[in-house]
């Protein structure tokens, strides 16, 4: 690098530079924080919603899954498996079913804990599921498959 | 040679005890993503003795912690000696490290041993609940043990350099490590909101990634290459500030990346995509800063493999994280490849290149002194070294390659159809078996450039013993 460009120069783009986008980031921070309950339906961000979470974390579903896109890719996306398996009418019968019946047991298939959930905790699981899928998420997943 | 000559500082020593462990925690890392490769294809391999979220968790934190190890040692070993002064205490770095490795070993045998759910229920996690998310799901009283570590470590080294000579090296090296611990006071934030929790989430894991460890690794790489090419330190920092302001500039509001699709508002797509594009740069300037300080070297260091590690690290780093970043960060592409085997290549190689290398760069060129070998391992060991170098990165490079073939399927199959037509994720899978078989064989290879690589350690004892020079008689008299 040439001699006009010093060792302070670069010191100060560092400091100045790293303040700045600091600050823009905690800008956007708020405007973020501004736009979630809406984009989110925090309205119905029930009781429920907030156990059903807790579950979800608690049993390390994300240990397998991904929700929105995060956690892992050994199984199927949960962020749309509301819309996926049954939707309004049919999702509160699918999910507890679906969690009773595992593990499936078919030998070589990738296989699903059982979690010995409560029917109280399964409705809870239910219901956060249900709230994760209305979240405005940018049209995302591009299909129903996740 | 006495190790007063190899370096300047008696407490430089405690550094090592933090290199051993976390070479041991790095073995066990690999076993782990081993079962899971296989785990991949044999889906009930190991069930229900070991769920794959299990050893996921396994593999990833151990991944953290010995990376935390890696830095930590790195920062006891180098700070001493930029800052000119003894640490300010040994001892508490040395009661430091058995806390963090008996917290740490106690967290991977409560993961195998102890139901999830019960783990949680025990920690109090229905008091403070922050477990059960991707990289943050140790229990409460080790996320604790961590900050209490990090505490005394900062207090530690950040004493050492208060009381000595601050260099643009060890000024960097301490906002990173500080930038390091306060991000992670976010794992301790769990917002019953899942877009407002995975919002913060990403302050840990990208500021950490794609901020503040770029901070450490740059400082890492400036020491070793101002150790082993003897260029003049001025021109040296001048290049460590240049990458870190082009890293904070581009990775702070980079983070929009992860903000397009979890019901963040939309002008995430924009920041987002925009100033991600950017990050590759200061992985880019460091392959340039590495190979023209090592070209424009004023001595021949002994220590080849070192500067083979520093040269390795940057490219590395530039392929996994800029090049490979770069592939899936515009929202347009993302909207397809967001969390499927691309990530997942991605992840693995920017891991790989820019943490596990510049920690191997170090130990590489610190543990010869710290045994006491020379400035250098023998001939003999630095070849053997050289082949667990090449056979990893080979390994990685493969293993990112046919990880991205999966994606790029899974993409196609899954992701580009409407509804209706596109396939379901448990299909596709099944269409992806192939990728999956090589990239378990290429685990395989870099298990076995591993073992290469540790088995350097032995040879060098072995061989500095052979190579030592006959003393006249003069000197043994
Ligand atoms: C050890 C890995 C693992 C864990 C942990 C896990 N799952 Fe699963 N899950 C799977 C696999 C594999 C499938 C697909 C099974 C199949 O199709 O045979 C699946 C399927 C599902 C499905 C059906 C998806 C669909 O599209 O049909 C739901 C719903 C589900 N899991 C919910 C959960 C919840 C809730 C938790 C946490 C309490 C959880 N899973 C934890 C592995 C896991
Ligand atoms: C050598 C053989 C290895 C194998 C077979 C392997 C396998 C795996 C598997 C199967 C996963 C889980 C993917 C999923 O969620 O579905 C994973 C995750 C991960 N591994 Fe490895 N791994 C290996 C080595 C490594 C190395 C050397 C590193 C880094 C230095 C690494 C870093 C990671 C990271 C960061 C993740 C999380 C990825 C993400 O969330 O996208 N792994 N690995
Ligand atoms: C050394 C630096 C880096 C490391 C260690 C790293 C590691 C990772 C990991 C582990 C993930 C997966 C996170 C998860 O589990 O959800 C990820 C995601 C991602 N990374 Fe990086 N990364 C680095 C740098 C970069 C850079 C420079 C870019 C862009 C140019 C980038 C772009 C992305 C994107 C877009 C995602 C999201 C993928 C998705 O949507 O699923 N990364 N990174
Ligand atoms: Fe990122």
């Amino acid at each position: 690098m040439s001699e006009t460009f010093t060792k302070g120069m670069a010191r100060n783009i560092y400091y100045g530079g790293s303040l700045f986008f600091i600050l823009v980031f905690l800008a956007l921070a708020y405007h973020t924080e501004k736009t979630i309950p809406e984009r989110t339906n925090a309205d119905q961000l029930t009781e429920a919603v907030i156990r059903g979470k807790h579950i979800y974390e608690s049993n390390n579903c994300s240990g397998c899954h991904s929700l929105l896109g995060e956690g892992a890719y050994f199984a199927p996306e949960l962020g749309n498996v509301f819309h996926r398996r049954g939707g309004e009418a049919g999702f509160k019968y699918f999910l507890p079913a679906w969690m009773k019946a595992q593990p499936t047991g078919v030998p070589g298939r990738r296989q699903m804990p059982q979690f010995n959930l409560t029917d109280q905790q399964l409705s809870d699981l239910t219901e956060f599921l249900e709230w994760t899928a209305k979240i405005n998420t940018n049209d995302w997943p591009p299909n129903i498959e996740g | 040679m006495s190790s007063q000559t190899l370096f300047k500082f008696e407490s430089q020593k405690v550094a090592k005890p933090y290199f051993v462990f976390a070479l041991m925690l790095f073995v066990g890392q690999i076993l782990f993503g081993l079962i899971m490769g296989l785990q991949y294809i044999i889906g009930d391999f190991l069930f229900p003795l070991l769920p794959f979220n299990v050893a996921r968790m396994v593999h990833t934190n151990l991944l953290i912690v010995w990376l935390l190890f890696g830095f930590m040692g790195a920062a006891y070993y180098l700070i001493p000696e930029e800052a000119d002064r003894e640490l300010h205490s040994p001892k508490l770095a040395i009661l430091m490290f058995w806390v963090f490795a008996a917290a740490g070993v106690l967290t991977i045998l409560g993961y195998l041993f102890v139901p999830y759910a019960t783990l949680a229920e025990m920690t109090g996690n229905n008091i403070l609940a922050t477990m059960g998310r991707e990289f943050l799901e140790q229990p409460l009283p080790t996320k604790v043990g961590i900050v209490v570590v990090a505490l005394a470590f900062l207090y530690n080294v950040g004493m050492t350099v208060l009381k000595g000579r601050k260099t643009a090296v060890n000024v960097v090296l301490m906002t990173g490590l500080i930038g390091l611990a306060l991000l992670f006071l976010f794992a301790f934030y769990n917002p019953e909101n899942l877009s407002r929790d995975k919002y913060y989430w990403w302050y840990v894991v990208h500021l950490w990634v794609e901020g503040v460890w770029e901070l450490i690794m740059a400082s890492i790489l400036a020491y070793v290459l101002i150790k082993i090419t003897g260029v003049d330190r001025e021109v040296v920092e001048k290049w460590l500030y240049v990458i870190v302001a082009l890293a904070l500039i581009s990775g702070i509001l980079g983070t929009g990346h992860h903000y397009f699709w979890i019901g963040a508002p939309g002008v995430w797509l924009w920041v987002g995509s925009i100033f991600s594009t950017l990050e590759p740069l200061p992985f880019f300037v460091m392959v340039l800063f590495a190979f023209n300080m090592i070209n424009r070297r004023r001595r021949e260091h002994p220590n080849k493999a070192a500067a083979m590690w520093a040269m390795g690290t940057a490219v590395m780093a530039f392929l996994g994280a800029g090049v490979w970043g770069f592939l899936h960060t515009l929202a347009p592409v993302n909207y397809y490849t967001h969390g499927a085997q691309i990530t997942a290549a991605h992840g693995h190689m920017a891991f790989y290149g820019a943490y596990a290398m510049i920690v191997m760069c170090i130990i590489s060129y610190a543990m010869p002194k710290l045994r006491g070998i020379g400035e250098a391992p023998s001939n003999k060991a630095q070849i053997m070294e050289l082949w667990g170098f090449w056979l990893m990165t080979i390994s990685m490079v493969f293993i990112t390659l046919f990880l991205t073939g999966a994606g790029v399927v899974e993409v196609w199959l899954r992701r580009l159809p409407e509804s209706g037509a596109a396939m379901s994720f448990m299909d596709t899978q099944d269409q992806l078996m192939l990728f999956y078989w090589l990239r378990l064989i290429s685990g395989v290879g870099f298990l076995i450039g591993l073992i290469c690589y540790l088995l350097s350690f032995k040879k060098s004892l072995q061989t500095a013993a052979d190579d030592r020079p006959v003393p006249l008689p003069a000197e043994t008299a």
